[in-house]
């Protein structure tokens, strides 16, 4: 009895390790090493959440003025276009001599690369305020200021929280490319071991996982935020 | 960083390009002509992904969006293909399937096909009805209807999607190297052969050639925009000319379950 | 969600209520690069709690001489005073805070609720919540909704009527010393439109507004208005003058062409059921006794009798099959009844029983009580009563 329990045993070491060694998909592996991607996935957070919202602030101010300024509108879209177009991993090496390795440089790149989405979603989503809605208001009295946070701000949020879910699931798939900038991230921990399949797995899957839930979360904000279009609905 | 110094590191960048020079190591030539040989390879296997994508995305979209179904599958599509990190998309395929230039390509083109293929259909789904309506108390059927009608109304919409997968295929071929492939990435993935002016040249001409592709494709866009729609100013032609812009398309399939009514 | 909410009874007290007078002296205004100007030396005067209504083609300048008031639009030339003071003394802002504005497609906004809505201006203007509060529910019911069904509702949720309604509403919310109304009931049905015309006359009739009131319908303005303000294209007052002026004297060949060849007809639109010598219908009631019906249909000036119901509101007219028995019995599925109301004006309950092909129509109040016969031949007498305006003399009469 006794040789058999042991034959049993020692094939059982030999099949986990062979899992590894032969660069399967090991569930066991990583169950144990599951800890390793919280520190990288948290900078990864980081990463995007800064970006999004840094980008965001600049953009809002930046629709702010186009709307004040209509001739703004279309430098504005131009600039951030191109900033939209160069590949970011060419940017972060752009970057390198100025500001150096590290977070800077690749919240500096992620943060342009929302710009183009988030100016544009915004000023679409004020654009689309209606026209006799804008008319009444200010035929009621309220100034320029009481329009804008109070009917063209509300009125456009679907716009706005529709770029802002664009921006955050770009920002995530790009921040895997931050570690080439040195700021770390998922893509940090796919690069120290490429070609192991679980490892390669795992981060990406949390990747898509993260972009899914931040997805989810801004979905749920637009449903807090606009009450009347669920009551329009019922 | 002083402003001398910053302009030094991008005039020994040209330099690279210029001039073959010792690679950092020593032992072998790096620069000069070579980049030609890095241009023309990242330009190959760009071509190759785009053309199989477009192959696979223009046709299947067009007739989805031409039938009118297939809305759940443009949509999930195009958010899916937005959240997978590129670099984990190739580093899967270097994983599972190892490397080389069928490899890196196969994942491009996976790359490649959401966005053509969302904006094929919606380029189709966007046709006025009541004008294919009007076409068809014309006495015009299926395949003239395609031809007549949605096609070339669709077609800026579609061009536009091919341009933003031709922009992100330049983008991603960049990381080749670490599926063996050599074109524009090497400098940049293999900065010890290169050095770091190697490194930054890299990255300058992979903005610019992406910037080119950009303009290149913008061009080919405007072309194949009929003259009609180009001067149409009422509400549906300023919508239309919205969804051929080069922002990711899906905000307006969010924007249609997000609209104000 | 219909507009066949039934009148509600007017409140005791009106509202508290201000209004002001508006003057426009020698008034102009050219849009930079045009070559005309849109308005052309207008001057004139509107009396506090009068109608005004502005009136002309497309292109005339009635909604730019409107928006001028409120400085939606800027004056190039002239003044208007607004009680005596010029509306360039007051900021902008400031100005809209005292003058209703109600426009065509009403503008309400969707992300606010009903109650909100009403609320903007007076929350503008510093009211107190309590004060505010009481306001809008006194408002939702002034136009005839019930205030705890609306109040919490978005504009999304309602009808056009309904939403209609709120932006009169919404303009009346700071109890302003002036309206402007363009084409208020102008995106809404035929049917509709006549129903919420009553109800904004009958609502006038007790708040006594001064209100400027842009339409292109001639026959709405002169059925709403008190004065009306024909313009020409261009902005130029072809003439200033009451309803009954206007159609027995037209200034020029312009407004007898925009007023219309039927003018004649149109005065029927002067005058009210209510101002007119109606005939007394037989009235019965289910369970009374045919014989007494009959008696009453002897002494009366209409051949059939009115069948109402236990208040008073008409149900049917009976015809000689229905008074066979001993007893009036129930009577149900007759389509021929066409009711009036008291404060319809004469042209369209003429209308109402023309479209129907019936001879009489049943004259009820507000509550539905009959009051009364109308009848084709009732109205053609008015007219020939009050005829004597006219040159011709009537004709001899073919009975």
């Amino acid at each position: 009895m006794r040789p058999l329990v042991l034959a049993v045993v020692q094939l059982h070491d030999r099949t986990r390790n062979t899992c590894v060694n032969q660069n399967g998909f090991c569930p066991k592996w990583i169950s144990d090493h599951i800890g390793d991607y919280l520190s990288p996935l948290w900078r990864h957070v980081e990463l995007v959440v800064l970006s999004v919202a840094i980008g965001f602030a600049l953009a809002f101010g930046l629709a702010l003025l186009a709307r004040r300024w209509q001739w703004l509108g279309a430098p504005i879209s131009a600039v951030s276009g191109v900033l939209y177009t160069i590949p970011s991993l060419a940017a972060f090496f752009l970057l390198l001599p100025l500001t150096g390795f590290g977070l800077v440089t690749a919240v500096i790149v992620l943060v342009s690369y929302t710009l183009l989405i988030l100016f544009r979603n915004i000023t679409v989503g004020l654009q689309n305020v209606p026209g006799e809605v804008l008319d009444a208001a200010r035929g009621m009295g309220l100034t320029s200021r009481e329009l804008l946070w109070r009917v063209e701000l509300p009125l456009a949020m679907p716009e706005i929280i529709a770029g802002l879910r664009i921006a955050t699931t770009t920002t995530v798939g790009l921040a895997a490319l931050a570690f080439f900038a040195g700021a770390g991230g998922l893509g940090e921990k796919i690069n120290a071991d490429i070609t192991f399949k679980s490892n390669v797995v795992v981060a990406g899957l949390l990747c898509v996982l993260l972009a899914a839930v931040l997805d989810l979360m801004l979905v749920g904000l637009q449903r807090l935020a606009m009450p009347w279009r669920r009551a329009a609905r019922a | 960083m002083t402003p001398v110094a910053f302009l030094g590191q991008f005039g020994d960048a040209v330099d690279i390009i210029l001039h073959k020079r010792e690679s950092v190591a020593g032992g072998i030539q790096v620069g000069g002509s070579e980049w030609l040989t890095l241009i023309g390879e990242h330009l190959r296997i760009s071509a190759v992904a785009l053309a199989i994508a477009c192959a696979i995305a223009i046709p299947l979209g067009l007739w989805l969006g031409h039938i009118g179904r297939g809305e759940f599958l443009a949509s999930s599509f195009a958010n899916i293909g937005r959240a997978v990190p590129t670099y984990a998309l190739i580093a899967f395929f270097v994983a599972y399937i190892g490397i080389g230039f069928r490899n890196v390509a196969l994942a491009l083109t996976l790359l490649a096909i959401p966005p053509i293929f969302t904006n094929a259909y919606v380029g189709m789904r966007q046709v006025d009805r009541d004008t294919v309506d009007a076409g068809r108390g014309m006495g015009l059927t299926g395949w003239g209807i395609v031809r007549g009608i949605e096609l070339p109304m669709a077609l800026p919409i579609l061009f536009g999607g091919i341009r933003i997968s031709a922009v992100n295929v330049v983008a991603t071929a960049t990381l080749g190297p670490i599926a063996g492939v050599d074109d524009l990435g090497k400098p940049i993935i293999n900065a010890n052969v290169y050095g770091s002016s190697g490194r930054l040249a890299a990255a300058m001409i992979v903005a610019l050639l992406a910037i080119g592709v950009e303009l290149a494709f913008a061009g080919l866009q405007r072309a194949v925009t009929p003259k009609g729609l180009k001067l149409d100013d009422s509400a549906a032609g300023r919508r239309r000319r919205r969804l051929a812009r080069p922002a990711p398309l899906p905000q307006t399939i969010a924007q249609r379950g997000g609209s104000t009514e | 969600m219909t507009d066949q909410t039934p009148p509600t009874p007017a409140p005791t007290s009106p509202p508290a209520g201000q209004a002001a007078t508006l003057e426009f002296q020698h008034v102009s205004k050219q849009y930079p690069g045009a070559a005309t100007r849109a308005i052309e030396d207008l001057s004139f005067e509107v009396g506090a709690g009068q109608i005004c209504v502005l009136v002309g083609p497309s292109g005339c300048g009635k909604t730019t001489a409107m928006r001028l008031v409120n400085r939606m639009i800027e004056l190039s030339g002239g003044d208007i005073l607004l009680d005596g003071a010029s509306i360039r003394d007051h900021d902008p802002a400031g100005l809209r805070r005292e003058i209703g504005y109600a426009i065509q497609q009403i503008g309400l906004f969707p992300h606010r609720t009903v109650a909100q809505n009403i609320a903007t201006v007076p929350r503008l203007l510093g009211w107190p919540k309590a004060r505010i509060s009481a306001r809008v529910d006194e408002l939702i019911e002034l136009i005839g909704l019930d205030p705890a069904q609306t109040r919490d509702r978005f504009p999304g949720q309602l009808s056009g009527g309904q939403r209609q309604r709120i932006g009169v509403a919404r303009a009346l919310a700071g109890d302003p010393l002036l309206m402007l109304m363009d084409e208020p009931f102008g995106a809404i049905d035929p049917i509709n439109r006549e129903r919420l015309q009553n109800e904004f006359l009958r609502l006038q009739a007790e708040l006594r507004k001064t209100i400027v009131f842009v339409t292109h319908d001639i026959d709405e303005a002169i059925k709403m208005g008190d004065r009306i303000a024909v313009l020409r294209p261009g902005g130029v007052l072809a003439q200033y003058a009451t309803p009954a002026e206007l159609l027995m004297a037209p200034a020029d060949e312009f407004v007898e062409d925009f007023v219309g060849a039927d003018r004649a007809l149109k005065r029927l639109a002067l005058t009210h059921v209510r101002d007119v010598d109606l005939w007394t219908p037989a009235l019965a009631r289910s369970g009374d006794a045919t014989a007494e019906v009959r008696a009453r249909l002897a002494g009366s000036d209409v051949p059939v009798a009115l069948l109402v119901d236990a208040d008073g509101r008409p149900q049917a007219w009976l015809e000689e099959h229905d008074l066979r028995g001993p007893v009036v019995g129930e009577v149900s599925g007759r389509h021929s009844l066409v009711t009036v109301e008291r404060d319809d004006i004469l042209r369209d309950a003429l209308s109402d029983l023309l479209a129907r092909g019936v001879y009489y129509g049943a004259v009820v109040d507000r509550r539905g009580t009959s009051c009364g016969a109308l009848s084709i031949e009732v109205i053609s007498d008015y007219l020939v009563e009050h005829g004597a305006e006219t040159e011709h003399p009537p004709p001899e009469r073919i009975t």
